[in-house]
């Protein structure tokens, strides 16, 4: 389904969230662009992303992985924490952090 | 256009409407009517705390999203005597409901709530440590043309962990009042009510509230991005101890062996750590029963005291210690933070079973009762996913069952300890409660894998800051719960255990006959219609008269076979019910009785609450019937195995 490790950094550094392995931080800098399988539309999916805080600008940092298939994701968004699955994770694209630092970042 | 998914399934008592704006209903704030006044904010920052600490009332409170899924009012009087209402909601990100909890704070925010005006005033409530989600919402709310103060709830964090907040300036960038609470030590309550006392004489604007689209939601998300940069400088001292502690408790293998290792503690705690209180209840009623049994002459009036009341309604009584252990232990949890974290944990095998992520912590509450775990469904916004926790909550082992539990296991299992340091019988107590989770687990699957096939809905849920429990709290809740039990034991039980010890004795044995009264009753003439039924699963007669009661709750089982063992033997036979089983039960019926009240649908209030929440009778029917048949499934299945196995 996701590569377990984030995809190897293209020129731009721009992942979904959904593919990014734990320890990784960056900015998010899209919402709602992912395609969907679930069960919403994806400007339903974009809207409930919105207001739980997935918006540009905003800080992620994977903290957890669940057990099986390393799903759900537990993330730190700025001063917050959220769980959700991998696959609503797709819809946000994030930019890593500048250099192999965003690996060593991990949970406090 | 919306897509209001919430409201799919019958959206609780609220009218169903469209997202448009209506035009606002002419104001109702005449100066003699005593205003109303709505708490809104994202769920968990402590709405439900303030309400209380206004209105004095105990309104559920705990640390996690999706406490409060109806709508409660109640009185507030300021020192002067000024008198207003408040009104608490469900917690919601944004007006634009999608589940059916949300749905009613909206419905009640724009007034479209069945017979109800808009409110007077809003408060929004905000964790003053988590203002970026909650500022957008004052945005949004604010364009619904209701007077409304911000209240900077849980300050008192706030301070420790060194947040600045300059309250004056974000008061002037959202033009409404800000008051600073502390809703938990009843702090700034007069503030937050002379703010609010300011607005409510306020003429009303009207209400050009619309669904935002998610340009709208980005541009409000912008500016409430600014307002907060302005006015919150961050903490000094944040909060690390929660990122420690889930390091921990979220890890892929040590955080889902703790959470087993919690639930088993749980059990063996409910087990032993009650035994030597219980004893003492029970030997307190054993007395109770000998000194009427010397003090009252021999008769009618004896009988109902000794085998009706007091055997009965005491047989109960003495499960209050499990009882109080099971829900001190819940609540802790709850006020801790781990029930999200529980949830995260189990979403994965939640999600194989065809069951929502969140449908865990409905099912966790469900130990306690299955009406709040059904009522909790509310927060899952898809109406199938809702309903599949819905239709299997009440497999989840409820305190009602601890007593048919205990009962059977303590007397047919040897109290010894296995493995060096396993109580066996809170082994088997902790297998009963497994056997639950699992059928819960297929059932959702059979459920989801027969009828409702197609995508799961998405799982997105905020994880809130541990706290330590706080011990008023706790005790309060605790302390409720042993009044709700004994209500009902003084109630629902009483009146039962009347009944049956009515028809045990009515009519009397006719002269000269041979054998115990009971034979010769009404309950004996109905137990042997019904036996023949449950003959097949090892059941008896004098079974079959207290499974019929146990239809209005389980713990009656327990009361009526007190009682028809007690008739039946005499007043001499008042005493432990567990030796009476012992003699007269075979080890293959005493299983068959376990494994029928893994299933059998037994209580009238919770079909009353599952034909409420979903608006028609087809669903209780449906559950009361594949319930029924699990039931018998499961006693034959029991009773026949270990028949064969020699036991
Ligand atoms: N320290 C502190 N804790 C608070 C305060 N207010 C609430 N809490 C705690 O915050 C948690 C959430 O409180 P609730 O009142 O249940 O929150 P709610 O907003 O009603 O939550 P939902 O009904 O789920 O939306 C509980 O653990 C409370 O004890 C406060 O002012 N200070
Ligand atoms: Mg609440």
């Amino acid at each position: 389904m996701f590569s377990g490790r984030a995809k190897s950094p293209e020129s731009s550094g721009v992942v979904p969230l959904g593919s990014a392995a734990r320890g990784f931080s960056g900015v998010v800098v899209g919402v709602g662009v992912a395609s969907n399988d679930g069960g919403l539309q994806a400007g339903e999916l974009e809207r409930r992303l919105l207001e739980i805080g997935f918006v540009e600008g905003a800080r992620v940092e994977i903290l957890h992985e669940g057990a099986i298939g390393r799903d759900p994701i537990a993330v730190r968004l700025d001063d917050m924490r959220v769980a959700l699955r991998r696959r609503e994770a797709n819809a946000v694209m994030v930019q890593a952090d500048a250099g192999e630092a965003a690996y060593l970042t991990a949970a406090e | 256009m919306s897509l209001d998914l919430g409201e799919t399934l019958e959206s609780p008592s609220s009218p169903a409407t469209d997202s448009v704006a209506t035009p606002p209903p002419p104001t109702s704030a005449t100066p003699t009517a005593i205003p109303r006044i709505a708490l809104v904010g994202t769920p968990n920052c402590g709405k439900t705390a303030l309400f209380n600490a206004l209105t004095g009332a105990r309104q559920k409170v705990a640390n996690y999203a999706g406490v409060t899924v109806e709508r409660k009012e109640g009185p507030v009087v300021a020192a002067d005597g000024w008198r207003g209402r408040v009104v608490d909601l469900p917690g919601t990100y944004s007006l634009r409901a999608r589940s059916p909890d949300e749905a009613v704070t909206r419905d009640v925010v724009l007034g479209r709530f069945a017979g109800e005006a808009e409110p007077d005033v809003i408060i929004c409530v905000a964790d003053a440590t988590n203002l970026r989600l909650v500022l957008r919402l004052a945005l949004e709310l604010k364009s619904v043309g209701r007077p409304m103060v911000l209240a900077l709830n849980m300050f008192d964090i706030a301070e420790r962990q060194g947040w600045r907040i300059d309250v004056e300036r974000l008061s002037r960038e959202l033009g409404v009042p800000v008051v600073t609470t502390v809703a938990t030590r009843k702090r700034g309550m007069e503030t937050l009510l002379d703010a609010v006392r300011g607005l409510a004489v306020r003429p009303i604007e009207a209400h050009a509230w619309r669904e935002p689209t998610s340009t709208e939601l980005r541009v409000a998300h912008r500016e409430a991005e600014r307002i907060r940069k302005a006015c919150v400088t961050q903490p000094t001292q944040p909060d690390t101890l929660t990122g420690r502690l889930d390091s921990v408790l979220l890890h892929p293998i040590a955080g889902s062996a703790i959470l087993l290792t919690v639930l088993f503690l749980m059990f063996q705690a409910v087990f032993t750590w009650a035994q030597p209180v219980m004893d003492l209840i029970k030997a307190g009623f054993d007395h109770l029963a000998t000194l009427v049994a010397q003090v009252m002459p021999e008769g009618v009036l004896r009988s109902l005291i000794t085998d009706g009341v007091i055997s009965g309604v005491g047989s109960v009584l003495v499960f209050l210690p499990q009882i109080l252990i099971l829900f001190l232990f819940i609540i802790l949890l709850e006020d801790f933070g781990y029930m999200a974290r529980a949830a995260f944990l189990m979403d994965k095998v939640m999600g194989g079973a065809g069951l929502h992520g969140r449908a865990f912590i409905p099912l966790l509450s469900s130990f306690a009762c299955a009406i709040p775990g059904i009522m909790g469904a509310r927060v899952i916004d898809s109406k199938r996913d809702r309903l599949t926790t819905i239709l299997v909550a009440p497999l989840m082992t409820c305190s009602a069952r601890i007593p048919v539990y205990t009962l059977i296991i303590s007397a047919f299992i040897p109290n010894k300890t296995v493995w060096g340091f396993v109580n066996l019988q809170g082994l088997v107590m902790f297998g009963l409660y497994g056997a639950g989770i699992v059928s819960a687990l297929l059932v959702g699957f059979i459920i989801r894998k027969l009828f409702w096939r197609g995508a799961s809905e998405p799982f997105i849920m905020e994880l809130p800051a541990y706290k330590l429990p706080d011990a008023k709290n706790v005790i309060m809740g605790v302390l409720t719960r042993a009044k709700i039990f004994l209500r009902r034991a003084g109630t629902v039980i009483l009146s039962m255990m009347i009944l049956i010890w009515f028809l045990s004795s009515v009519p009397g044995k006719p002269a000269g006959a041979v054998g115990p009264a009971i034979d010769y009753s009404f309950a004996g003439m109905i137990g042997h219609f019904i036996e023949p039924v449950l003959r097949p699963i090892g059941f008896n007669w004098q079974i079959a008269v207290a499974l019929i009661p146990g239809m209005a709750a389980r713990e009656v089982s327990v009361a009526a076979l007190g009682t028809v063992y007690a008739v039946a033997g005499g007043a001499e036979a008042v005493g432990p019910l567990g030796n009476a089983l012992h003699n007269q039960w075979s080890m293959p019926t005493a299983l068959a009785f376990l494994a029928w009240f893994i299933f059998a649908p037994q209580c009238a209030s919770t079909f009353g609450v599952v034909k409420r929440e979903t608006n028609s009778w087809a669903w209780p029917t449906a559950m009361f019937a594949y319930m029924m048949a699990l039931a018998y499934l499961a006693a034959f299945a029991a009773f026949h195995i270990a028949k064969a196995s020699g036991l």
